[in-house]
């Protein structure tokens, strides 16, 4: 059955909610976790350095859509829990997070290690604590100068948001090319290109403006 | 009475000694100058002296806070003027914000940069970002304040304007521990002189003794100096 344009698009909807949600909550979680997996990086500990080596080196080194089906199909596969469908949405979370969290691990290790030792030196003299010197002092120019490196994870998380497909997860891919197959179609596809792209300009639009708005200082 | 003794300090570097038994004593109220020839070991002394370095041996006592002026200012470029020297007073020291502004706009007045408390560190010559560092230092009401070589980061032409905020310091009874290269400020200004050679203290004393001292090292350091004049 044919269906109109307008239905398409409603349709389409559902799916651009699906990829906005994915692209949101991945920076949510990953952002945080990723600056947890750069202090691991960086630890004194000998055995924790190693553990987010290694982490970092396998979510960066294997596919997102691989780490995605194990996420989703491992605890079926190796622990024969059931899986409901209702925890697609969870896996792609899980998967984006943790491999996000890598790269952005080694943006802020990359950051943080460019800072000038004298900006601990003068905070330490100045008698700022240790989390202090970190949070005031440090990190708030660090996010200044990964920004660019930020800015283009940022833009290739709204592309691979696509990937969610791999587990027939709902986002915009998905929908487009069910549809597409459907109705024969080329239309939704296109759709959905236009989708992604109009979405980076936003996403470029908004970091430009925020990369704007620290350049009060050098 | 001593603000601060350091007594017998050592400290290496990758099996190098750069400072070999160094004892020395600040007095309140008193100006000390540290003099000596480039690698010499006058910033380590310093840096031990305010806990950057930890000492291979010796003790360092003192009698309340301290504070630093680098060589390059290191203030904080995110923050304003301002904010560069009231952060740490209010969130270090806790103590009340209107005391604090107060408190940093009669530094800042004192600084000749009223009229600079908005603006940011890379808007401001290095003059003016090193008083703000001096500012920054004072804020925290610091007992003694120590200098690495205030004005070596400077154009000759702004060495004056540091050189005389110091030299106000000293006439207000601030004790100061300072690192330089200007012998006439150190001889006009300074108490005390060390003179450092190769990790050890050569020679001390007044300006008046130690600039017509007999040692070789000290005769041959002073040569140097007016030569490259
Ligand atoms: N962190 C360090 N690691 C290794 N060697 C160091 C370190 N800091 C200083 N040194 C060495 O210690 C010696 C003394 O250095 P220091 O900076 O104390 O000299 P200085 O008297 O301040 O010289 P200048 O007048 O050039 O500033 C030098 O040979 C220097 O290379
Ligand atoms: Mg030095």
């Amino acid at each position: 059955m044919k269906i109109s344009i307008m239905a398409m698009i409603s349709q389409l909807s559902g799916g651009m909610i699906g990829t906005i949600g994915i692209f949101f909550a991945t920076l949510l979680f990953s952002l945080p976790l990723g600056l947890l997996v750069a202090f691991g990086r960086m630890s004194k500990i000998k055995i924790i350095q190693w553990i987010a080596k290694v982490y970092i080196s396998i979510m960066r080194g294997t596919p997102l859509m691989l780490q995605l089906m194990v996420v989703y199909f491992g605890p079926y596969y190796i622990f024969k829990i059931q899986i409901s469908a209702s925890y697609r949405l969870g896996a792609v979370l899980i998967a984006f997070a943790i491999n996000y969290a890598a790269y952005f691990a080694e943006i802020y290790r990359g950051g943080i290690e460019s800072m000038p030792v004298g900006q601990y030196e003068a905070a330490g003299l100045l008698g700022y604590s240790k989390g202090q010197t970190f949070f005031r002092i440090i990190f708030p120019q660090v996010i200044k100068r990964i920004l660019p490196s930020v800015t283009n994870e940022v833009i290739t998380l709204v592309k691979d948001t696509s990937l969610a497909f791999a587990i027939a997860y709902a986002e915009m891919f998905t929908t487009a090319k069910q549809i597409a197959s459907a109705q024969t179609s080329i239309i939704p596809l296109m759709a959905a290109g236009i989708f992604y792209y109009i979405f980076n300009l936003v996403v470029a639009v908004v970091m430009e403006s925020l990369e704007k708005k620290l350049n009060y200082y050098k | 009475m001593s603000l601060l003794e350091i007594n017998h300090i050592k400290k290496s570097f990758d099996g190098v000694e750069v400072l070999k038994d160094i004892s020395l004593k600040v007095n309140e109220g008193e100006v000390l100058a540290i003099i000596g020839p480039s690698g010499s070991g006058k910033s380590t002394l310093l840096r031990c002296a305010t806990d950057l370095e930890i000492p291979d041996g010796g003790e360092i006592h003192y009698k309340g806070r301290f504070g630093l002026v680098f060589q390059n200012f290191n203030l904080f470029p995110h923050f304003s003027v301002m904010k560069n020297i009231t952060d740490a007073p209010l969130k270090v020291q806790k103590r009340g914000k209107e005391e604090v502004l107060k408190e940093a706009r009669a530094l800042l007045k004192k600084m000749g940069l009223e009229d600079k408390e908005n603006a940011y560190p890379y808007q401001l010559s290095g003059g003016q970002q090193q008083r703000v560092s001096i500012a920054r230092a004072l804020a925290m009401n610091p007992q003694i304040l120590f200098f690495d070589e205030p004005t070596s980061a400077l154009d000759p032409e702004l060495t004056g304007e540091i050189l005389k905020v110091i030299k106000d310091l000293a006439s207000e009874n601030m004790t100061m521990v300072i690192v330089t290269h200007e012998m006439n400020f150190a001889k006009h200004v300074a108490d005390h002189i060390i003179f450092m050679d190769k990790g050890v203290i050569a020679e001390q004393g007044t300006p008046e003794e130690v600039f017509s001292s007999d040692n070789t090292r000290m005769k041959e350091f002073l040569g140097k100096l007016s030569k490259e004049q």
